[in-house]
């Protein structure tokens, strides 16, 4: 299943499969380790429209809502339990 | 002398390694972007002297905010980089480690936090990762200073790589494949501080937490600092030092000209902290009897909060909130520092992204965020009148706060695209680190305020002696009475505020003041102008052109609220009315306006995609 990271729920663990937004959107994430390929788990998001903060690796990060939907995760099936670390 | 520049993402641990290596005290949190400036020390091997330069920290040589600059100019100009990687995080710091593989200097990797690598389960091997780099690899863990020596040992052994630069996704495989042959990872259970890390993200219990924590911030400082003022003004000032200046005004003939710069007038044969305004008396009992003891409670609590990693959750927290003033979350961290003194905060504003983000953030900030050692003044006089005339001051400046950046927003060209920022973990702050902390920044005050602070009443000690304060009060009496409902002499509190706010307050008590008077007046001084120290900051930071236009703002806001008051506490409404009021219209107004933000980032990433 393909979604944004604000359609994802929180606890689930995908991949980053698009980040729809040109070098706006890419050349900070990049730097911070998020791209196309890596794994993360979602942590949580602030209701109406406040950021999303997700597991990438061993650390946190935040991203705002205008950001995080542009961001395609493709979800894992089987989200119980996967500890969402390795890539 | 060579020079040794310390590089590395934010939040891995320059500044420990700096301090341990140089031995000179520098700000360390536990957050991205404490450090926004370099600082200079000096690094003795025995063999060889070096400088050593403690650098922001930067997740690429591409800068992307004005500390990243500064970070990226430094390496320019080092003979030896010391790169800080953080060893629980090695894939994400190796991109800023094969870039300055790329430069044309000599490099060391210091492998730090190697002790929180093994509590999450991460084991690297070292010996393979510098074969790969082909650089020396030092595991440290900078807060105990386990592996300094041998991180300066290994300096003789830096070496100079200068390898082809890479494009970007080339560099993210060459990294991945490095550490695929490097890292290993066992899982490891969540620790009871990581389940609180994402507990303090998650709306639910994130807002109850947030709501707590600044509550009991606030309970603390007020409260504590109170307790600690008034037992220093009844034990110390009121008893032993009295007695002391008592028989140094008898030394010094209870009158004459240094007798008035030192004890000032005496009140019935007597020393009054508050109204003798001679140096010795009210000087020192201001600065030390009323703003130490609320400023160093709040630097404790302050202490605590950065070096926890709560910081960049309460940016979260309040990043939806804080679009709608034309800032996004993170700028809740200059907003926070800034009421411990505006100079850092101005500093820390360098972390946002564009021109515009910081132009509000150090607008708003100065305006209507009030330094601990004013409103340690502020709580002491207009807190004697009652905690409703408190609140008002408090609804007041988050009214400012709230409705300038509203305009602000709506009318300055551009947006502010959200966020992107690094959560640190959770740590136990160490009582070491904190007491060093709290002993730095109290050093710093006594230090840099000691001459505004004596100064100040000197010079109005002065300037009342001349009579020069009752000849500018008839000059503006028609003024300043006509809008602020002040006396003549008020004017006085005014001057003084372009030196120093803490100073500006304490001559509101010689002026008689009413209830209504004093929060009047406290309003005006925290917004009208900031004091000289955080001006010449303020000016570096925003240029000559955008400080004009900030300055403009904050005079037109800071009299049209004074007037404003003037016409409505009291006469029309009650103070606890109007407390209540004014927080209320505070969270409404954003509320109804709304954020133009989203709608923005989005047809712009659109554009771009
Ligand atoms: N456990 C552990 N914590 C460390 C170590 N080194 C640093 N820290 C902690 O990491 C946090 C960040 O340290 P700083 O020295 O301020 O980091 P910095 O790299 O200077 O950060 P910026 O100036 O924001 O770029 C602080 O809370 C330190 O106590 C280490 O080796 N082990
Ligand atoms: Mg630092």
């Amino acid at each position: 299943m393909e979604v944004s990271l604000v359609e994802m729920k929180p606890g689930q663990t995908g991949v980053i499969y698009k980040m729809r937004g040109g070098s706006n959107l890419t050349l900070k994430l990049n730097q911070l380790g998020l791209r196309e390929g890596k794994r993360i788990k979602k942590i949580s998001s602030i209701f109406n429209r406040g950021p999303v903060t997700i597991n990438v690796d061993n650390y946190q990060v935040a991203v705002g809502y205008g950001k995080a939907t542009r961001i395609m995760v493709e979800v894992d099936e089987l989200e119980k339990d996967s500890p969402g670390r390795q890539s | 002398m060579r020079k040794i520049v310390l590089a590395g993402n934010p939040n891995v641990g320059k500044s420990v390694v700096f301090s341990q290596l140089t031995g000179s005290r520098v700000m360390i949190s536990n957050y991205a972007g404490t450090t926004v400036e370099f600082t200079k020390g000096l690094l003795n091997t025995g063999e060889e002297p070096f400088e050593v330069l403690d650098a922001p920290g930067t997740y690429s040589l591409e800068p992307t905010s004005k500390v990243e600059e500064v970070a990226s100019s430094l390496v320019a100009q080092a003979d030896i980089v010391i790169n800080v990687v953080d060893a629980t995080n090695l894939e994400r710091n190796l991109f800023l480690t094969t870039e300055l593989l790329e430069r044309n200097v000599p490099l060391i990797v210091a492998l730090n936090m190697i002790d929180e690598a093994g509590h999450k389960g991460v084991k690297i091997d070292v010996e393979k990762l510098e074969d790969l780099l082909g650089v020396p690899v030092v595991p440290t863990v900078a807060v105990s200073g386990e592996g300094l020596k041998e991180l300066v040992g290994s300096l003789s052994k830096s070496v100079n790589r200068k390898k082809a630069p890479l494009n970007i996704s080339d560099r993210w495989s060459y990294i991945g494949n490095l550490v695929g042959q490097v890292q290993e990872i066992t899982h490891r259970h969540h620790s009871w501080l990581e389940k609180l890390q994402d507990a303090s993200l998650r709306p639910l219990t994130g807002f109850p937490i947030a709501a707590a924590v600044l509550f009991l911030a606030f309970q603390l400082v007020i409260g504590l600092g109170e307790f600690i003022h008034e037992a220093m003004e009844d034990y110390i000032f009121e008893g032993f030092y009295e007695t002391l200046l008592l028989y140094l005004s008898e030394v010094l003939g209870s009158g004459g000209f240094l007798h008035n710069i030192l004890i000032g007038k005496l009140v019935d044969g007597n020393i009054d902290f508050e109204e003798s305004l001679g140096v010795l008396t009210t000087g020192v009992f201001v600065e030390l009897g009323v703003v130490l003891p609320f400023l160093a409670v709040f630097y404790l609590v302050l202490g605590f909060l950065e070096d926890s990693g709560y910081l960049p959750r309460l940016a979260v927290m309040v990043d939806r909130s804080m679009h709608r003033l034309g800032l996004h979350g993170y700028s809740i961290i200059p907003m926070v520092l800034g009421f411990g003194c505006n100079v850092p905060a101005a500093l820390a504003a360098r972390n946002l992204e564009s021109r515009r983000e910081r132009f509000i953030a150090c607008t708003l900030m100065s305006v209507a965020i009030p330094c601990m050692a004013q409103l340690a003044l502020i709580v002491g006089l207009v807190g004697r009148h009652g905690f409703d005339y408190l609140a008002v001051v408090f609804a007041a400046l988050f009214f400012i706060w709230v409705v300038l950046g509203l305009i602000i927003d709506r009318v300055m060209p551009g947006y502010t695209p959200s966020m992107v920022v690094e959560i640190p973990p959770y740590r136990i702050p160490s009582f070491k680190a904190q007491a060093k902390k709290l002993a730095m920044r109290i050093w710093g005050f006594l230090v840099h305020a000691t001459p505004y602070i004596l100064g100040g009443i000197l010079v109005v000690n002065i300037l009342y002696t001349l009579g020069i304060i009752h000849f500018l009060g008839v000059l503006f009496a028609p003024a300043v009475q006509g809008l602020l409902g002040l006396p003549g002499d008020a004017v006085s509190t005014l001057l003084i505020g372009f030196l120093r706010k803490d100073v500006a307050v304490a001559m509101m008590i010689p002026l008689g003041l009413s209830a209504r008077q004093l929060v009047i007046g406290a309003v005006v001084l925290a917004a009208y102008f900031p004091c000289a120290a955080t001006f010449t900051v303020l000016v570096k930071e925003m240029g000559v052109a955008d400080m004009a236009k900030s300055a403009a703002i904050m005079i037109v806001t800071a009299f049209s609220a004074g007037f404003i008051l003037n016409l409505l506490l009291d006469t029309v409404v009650p103070a606890a009315y109007l407390a209540a009021g004014l927080v209320v219209l505070s969270i409404i107004l954003p509320m109804v306006l709304g954020s133009t933000s989203d709608r923005r980032e989005l047809s712009d990433l659109d554009e771009t995609a």
